[in-house]
């Protein structure tokens, strides 16, 4: 039973991209979405399950790699942090894919996107199903795969494929680094399994090199997957796919691999405490550095995709504070809203007929109500406003980093009222006063239809209220979340030492920044109606930097693109030109060369060619004689 | 008579004939002194098999002969068309593959 989750999406790639010229598209829709309902459906009975026997669901399908000193079972574990990530992975990809009926419906690589777009669920749900590091691995690299596809998924456009090309390449450095911690693992415990890693990596003393030099090299991975500093720059340019990609891959799912990965190897990351530091470092710079961006970016994709960022960060800072279980519950939430996000810009964009720049919006709110509607609550949400379900899991991760470093806290909050500045700054942008557009534009302007809607009400149902599985015990909550994921997380007892008072303090002033924020946002882009400039305008360095995204495609560009190209050029011109080229048509000159000098003997008098042979055997002669 | 006459004898004719062969323009004279050459050598052939009594020398004069008859008659052909074309068969002329 287990084994079909992953399966039956694989059964749908393989039909629908077997014979994507001949089926249609009724039958696709239905293939695609029917195929990944079942794995949720299957997914919610596995769930329930470890829910209530509290036993993990282990099962071998078949022994992979068996040699006397190396054992790799194609083995599958549902523990109750798998389960969770199963239904936010099938869940989400249900909605998105029946979204993706409507959004991708005149499109004529409809058939190709879902086959793609079941091999990435597919992916997805070997890498949170595998119980061991290999299997993680393959889907690991199975989503970056996918995700190379559906990011140049229009590849008639050079710009879009380099932007997946981009996405691949980073992802492979931050793979290189899975994959060394992988060796290292292997070389340590002599396993990659789960259970025995964990096992024996308890008896390690804390802080022991092996174990950082392990989760470094893994956290390294996570960087490159889940886009953190400085891996992090081919996720706004992953927005070239089509929208329900952006929202399935680089929102709700593939992205949280990272911290899915991190929380998954807890058991090892607790006993380094310098990678929880570098850790929770790189987070809070990420979310800060890219919540600063999307303050100034004016598409619309792009905002979500820097805020995305930005929370990816939120994840990172949770797991390197401790709070597994926040940033598992921020995984969780994020994947709702940012999902709702990304759609409802989807159905934006699809009623604009492609337009994506917000300063040629505004005023959608009447033509769009229910887009609006959703768009308003999951903007709500990632503002972490009570009782939204961002509220819960933001609130939660910024406890638990007051409790354990105030400067991170500090910095967290200051990337909080960014958050709820730049998404009402959108919001308002987008949906309020007057619309920018052309006439021809206002005049096509429509509601999308049901097929996409429904997933956006659903999602919007699930932002709005998701957040009561972790309700904070000052709340009167129990945080059944918590509850939930304790046999996975056992080990670090994620208690705070916080009064209440204090916790309530931190709430109450989160809240009152955001407030203050979506205030500021209201006067600045509704009351005054301001509408950001062209991207021409000069502006103050400080802003500069923040549009012209810090410099880091630049710093790249300088210290290894062109290096590379450099290098590549100065190879070609003189290793290939001069030296290789140059012997290969050397020997030819050289018969060339030999060939003109020697003519000079066929001189075509017989009586000379005559004399030199009679001279040539007389000189043999004597040769032979002496 | 001792050997040794013959073999001044046809080594004479064999340097009249190179010389000929060398310094000679006409080529009906070259084909004769390339005979000549031939028949020097023939000429040893013949003495040496009486001298060593063996008859193999004088098959070989019975070879050289049929390969010189055969020799004579394509080169005088060529003698004749080359006539045709020049009307001269001075050798210096046939040098236009060199073009």
């Amino acid at each position: 039973m287990v084994a079909l989750i992953p399966v039956l999406p694989l059964l749908s790639f393989l039909i629908i991209g077997l014979n994507y010229k001949r089926i249609n598209k009724n039958l696709t829709s239905w293939l695609a979405c029917g195929t990944v309902f079942l794995s949720f459906v299957l997914s919610f009975m596995a769930f329930m399950q470890v829910k209530s026997s509290g036993v993990n669901i282990e099962i071998q399908l078949f022994e992979w790699i068996a040699t006397q000193k190396f054992s790799v079972g194609f083995s599958f574990l549902i523990d109750p942090l798998s389960a969770l990530m199963l239904l936010i992975v099938t869940g989400v990809s249900f909605l998105i894919h029946v979204y993706s009926i409507g959004y991708m419906s005149h499109d004529e690589g409809f058939n190709r996107f879902f086959s793609y777009m079941n091999l990435f669920v597919f992916s997805m749900l070997i890498l949170v199903l595998g119980s061991n590091y290999l299997m993680m691995f393959i889907g690991w690299e199975g989503v970056g795969l996918c995700s190379y596809l559906l990011i140049g998924f229009w590849f008639k456009n050079t710009d879009y494929n380099n932007a997946a090309k981009k996405a691949f390449i980073m992802n492979r450095i931050g793979d290189l680094g899975f994959l060394l911690g992988m060796f290292l693992i292997y070389v340590t415990f002599g396993s990659l399994d789960f259970k025995t890693v964990f096992s024996l990596a308890a008896s390690y003393p804390v802080g022991s090199t092996v174990l950082v030099s392990a989760t470094l090299l893994l956290f390294i991975g996570a960087i490159g997957k889940s886009a953190q500093i400085p891996l992090f720059t081919w996720l706004p340019d992953a927005m070239a796919g089509p929208t329900p990609v952006s929202a399935l891959i680089h929102a709700a799912t593939m992205v949280t691999a990272g911290v899915y990965m991190i929380a998954r190897s807890q058991a090892i990351y607790v006993l380094a405490p310098f990678t929880m530091n570098v850790i929770a470092i790189v987070g809070i710079v990420t979310a800060l550095v890219a919540a600063t961006i999307a303050i100034y970016q004016n598409d619309i994709k792009k905002v979500l995709a820097y805020s995305t960022v930005s929370q990816l960060g939120y994840m990172f800072v949770g797991l390197g504070v401790g709070a597994f279980t926040g940033a598992m519950f921020h995984l969780t939430t994020h994947a709702f809203f940012k999902a709702l996000l990304f759609l409802a810009a989807g159905s934006v964009i699809h009623a604009l007929g492609g337009e994506q720049d917000i300063r040629k919006m505004g005023g959608l709110r009447k033509y769009l109500p229910i887009t609006f509607m959703v768009f308003l609550i999951a903007t709500i949400a990632i503002s972490g406003i009570p009782p939204f379900s961002g509220f819960f899991s933001k609130d939660e991760i910024l406890v638990h980093a007051f409790a354990q470093n105030k400067l991170i806290w500090a910095l967290g909050f200051f990337t909080s009222l960014l958050t709820a500045f730049y998404m009402f700054r959108l919001l308002f942008l987008t949906f309020n006063r007057t619309f920018r557009g052309t006439s021809e534009q206002q005049h096509h302007l429509h509601e999308s239809p049901k097929v996409m809607t429904i997933p956006l009400i659903i999602l919007a149902i699930l932002s709005l209220i998701g957040g009561i599985i972790g309700i904070p015990e000052i709340m009167g909550g129990h945080h059944a979340l918590q509850q939930f994921l304790n046999p996975v997380f056992n080990s670090t007892g994620e208690t705070l030492e916080l009064s209440h008072s204090t916790e309530w303090i931190l709430i109450a002033s989160t809240v009152a920044g955001a407030f203050i924020m979506i205030i500021f946002a209201w006067v600045r882009f509704y009351k005054k109606n301001i509408i950001p400039a062209p991207d021409t305008t000069p502006r103050s360095a400080i802003v500069q930097l923040f549009i012209k995204k810090w410099y880091v495609d630049e710093i790249y560009n300088v210290l290894i693109t062109k290096p590379i190209y450099w290098l590549s050029g100065f190879f070609h011109k003189v290793l290939d030109v001069k030296i290789i080229d140059g012997m290969v048509n050397g020997f030819g000159n050289l018969a060339v060369w030999t060939g003109g000098k020697v003519r000079y003997m066929q001189t075509g008098n017989i009586g000379f060619y005559l004399s030199a042979m009679v001279l040539a055997v007389v000189a043999i002669l004597m040769f032979m004689m002496i | 008579m001792p050997i040794n006459n013959y073999i001044v004898l046809s080594s004479l004719l064999f340097v009249i004939g190179l010389v000929g062969v060398l310094v000679k323009r006409n080529a009906l004279v070259v084909f004769m002194s390339i005979e000549l050459m031939l028949n020097s050598v023939n000429l040893l052939f013949a003495a040496f098999s009486v001298y060593h009594n063996n008859a193999s020398g004088q098959i070989m004069v019975i070879f050289i002969m049929v390969v010189a008859a055969a020799e004579v008659a394509a080169g005088l052909a060529i003698l004749v068309l080359t006539y045709r074309t020049n009307h001269s068969i001075d050798i210096n002329l046939l040098n236009t593959l060199k073009h």
